[in-house]
């Protein structure tokens, strides 16, 4: 069948666009053919793997299961904007500190995902980072050393934060810091085990 | 792979889609949070010539508690997303057994498209908002150019993916009975990987009245084609204080009228068998807290 283009008018990482894109594109394409920015990765394009994670309005999303037509009107945000911007400096440092990639091809969407974590529920514990990032697939690392990275810089935030804050702050800060890697849920083990 | 060629109009109204819907007929899709139909497309299981987004349609959206009816009601747009249930403190409030369940449903990006209006309307056996809302016996309210119908969930999921949703109607909102003092609730599943697909879950609701169970739901996901509650279970403990006997009878009575389908991991012996552990986890855990 054919379909006409519709113009779209959306602001990526801080630039005004206004494009004509055909209503199936979804957006990862949109960014990626479009206006070439390809850090945005295609993996699995159904909403499972991650790697096309970016941010709408604020908030993390699926880039293959948006379409860019829906887009129009909002402000989106890449790894390319984020990076530039300078704000995930230390989580991009803490990836590298501590291998927490191989061949690369993950790296932009759990560095999206990272960030909300470490902006919105900057308290988390290793256990809660690993439930957030569930949603983004690595094949290289076994996620132990992502986990590390992204524990790394929650540690160290929290550091910053309590240098002007409470003494109550800081001894909830040990307790973390005191925190194992998290135990298997042993009665789940033995319920899937009998 | 990528999405057939379609249509897609953004209309901003419900009269503006129910036109488009009588105009399209079986041709036209409804598209709210997409995080289910864009996938589909783009895995070419489904060929629509046009795409009716109603996320434009302010009159779906929003959390709203009336006090029309004693204790009241808690209302839920059929846009609002799984974040926004995640995050709310009506919610917590007034239907914590839905802020239990947030937080398993897929991951944190696809909670912030995601709608709860979407999940009823699909009708996923497996998900988690469908047993939600039968567990807290509420209604799904329907709009179409012939006015409004409100179903009672028991009647709504009918089949695999079929509710009693017709052709030219959109879940416009669902309706809770807001908890009260005596209620208690409690959620889990069982998945290999958080946010997968549960292997089985289960959403309970409880009433309390002097320490016995006045009144108890039972739901359980992946257990069946729809959300399917053990009305055996939810029966015997009705009149019991939550102890270890009733607990006993009830888990005994969970393992043996369940009947679930195995998929390509778990056997349907299996699956029983996990039903009955997260029967058990979820009284005893209402047990610590209504003594």
């Amino acid at each position: 069948m054919s379909v006409a283009v519709r113009p779209i008018r959306v602001t990526v990482n801080g630039v005004a666009e206004e494009r004509a894109v055909l209503p199936r594109t979804h957006l990862v394409d949109f960014l990626r053919e479009d206006l070439g920015l390809t850090g945005s990765h295609l993996g699995c394009e159904h909403g499972v793997c991650g790697a096309c994670t970016v941010r709408v309005d604020g908030e993390v999303v699926r880039g293959c299961l948006m379409l860019a037509v829906q887009a129009d009107g909002c402000a989106v945000e890449t790894v390319e904007g984020l990076t530039d911007g300078g704000t995930m400096r230390d989580l991009q440092d803490a990836f590298v500190e501590r291998n927490a990639l191989q061949c690369g091809f993950c790296t932009p969407g759990m560095l999206m995902a990272a960030a909300e974590l470490l902006e919105q529920r900057p308290d988390s514990t290793r256990a809660e980072v690993r439930e957030w990032i569930s949603g983004n697939y690595c094949r290289c690392t076994g996620y132990h050393a992502i986990v590390d990275a992204i524990c790394t810089v929650l540690d160290a935030r929290r550091e910053g934060r309590a240098k002007t804050a409470s003494p109550s702050v800081v001894e909830h800060d040990d307790a973390l810091h005191a925190e194992s890697r998290e135990p298997a849920r042993q009665a789940d083990l033995d319920a899937l085990g009998g | 792979m990528k999405a057939p060629a379609f249509d897609y109009a953004r209309p901003a109204s419900l009269a503006e889609v129910f036109a488009l819907m009588e105009t399209h007929g079986d041709e036209a899709r409804v598209l709210a949070g997409g995080q289910t139909l864009l996938a589909t497309l783009n895995m070419r299981l489904s060929e629509p010539a046009l795409l009716i987004d109603i996320g434009a349609v302010d009159a779906l959206r929003g959390i709203t508690v009336t006090n029309d009816t004693s204790p009241g009601t808690l209302r839920i747009g059929a846009l609002v997303t799984h974040r926004e249930i995640e995050e709310s403190p009506l919610v917590a409030r007034h239907a914590p057994l839905l802020a239990m369940a947030a937080p398993h449903i897929a991951h944190r990006a696809i909670r912030n498209r995601g709608t709860f209006g979407g999940s009823i309307a699909y009708g996923d056996p497996a998900a988690e908002w469908p047993v939600c809302l039968t567990a807290l016996d509420g209604v799904v309210v329907t709009t179409s150019a012939s006015g409004e119908r409100r179903i009672p969930v028991a009647d709504f999921f009918i089949d695999l993916y079929t509710t009693a949703l017709r052709a030219d109607e959109l879940v416009a909102a669902c309706e809770i009975p807001i908890a009260t003092a005596g209620d208690a609730f409690a959620f889990d599943e069982l998945a290999r990987r958080h946010g997968d697909y549960a292997i089985v879950g289960l959403a309970v609701a409880a009433r309390f009245a002097e320490g016995r169970v006045e009144r108890i739901r039972l739901a359980f996901l992946g257990a069946g084609s729809t959300p399917v509650r053990a009305g055996g279970a939810e029966a015997a403990l009705v009149g019991c204080v939550l102890d270890a006997p009733s607990i006993d009878r009830a888990v005994a009575q969970v393992k043996a009228e369940l009947d679930p389908p195995g998929d390509l991991v778990n056997g349907d012996a299996t699956k029983r068998h996990l039903a009955s552990v997260l029967a058990r986890r979820a009284l005893e855990s209402l047990a610590s807290r209504s003594a």
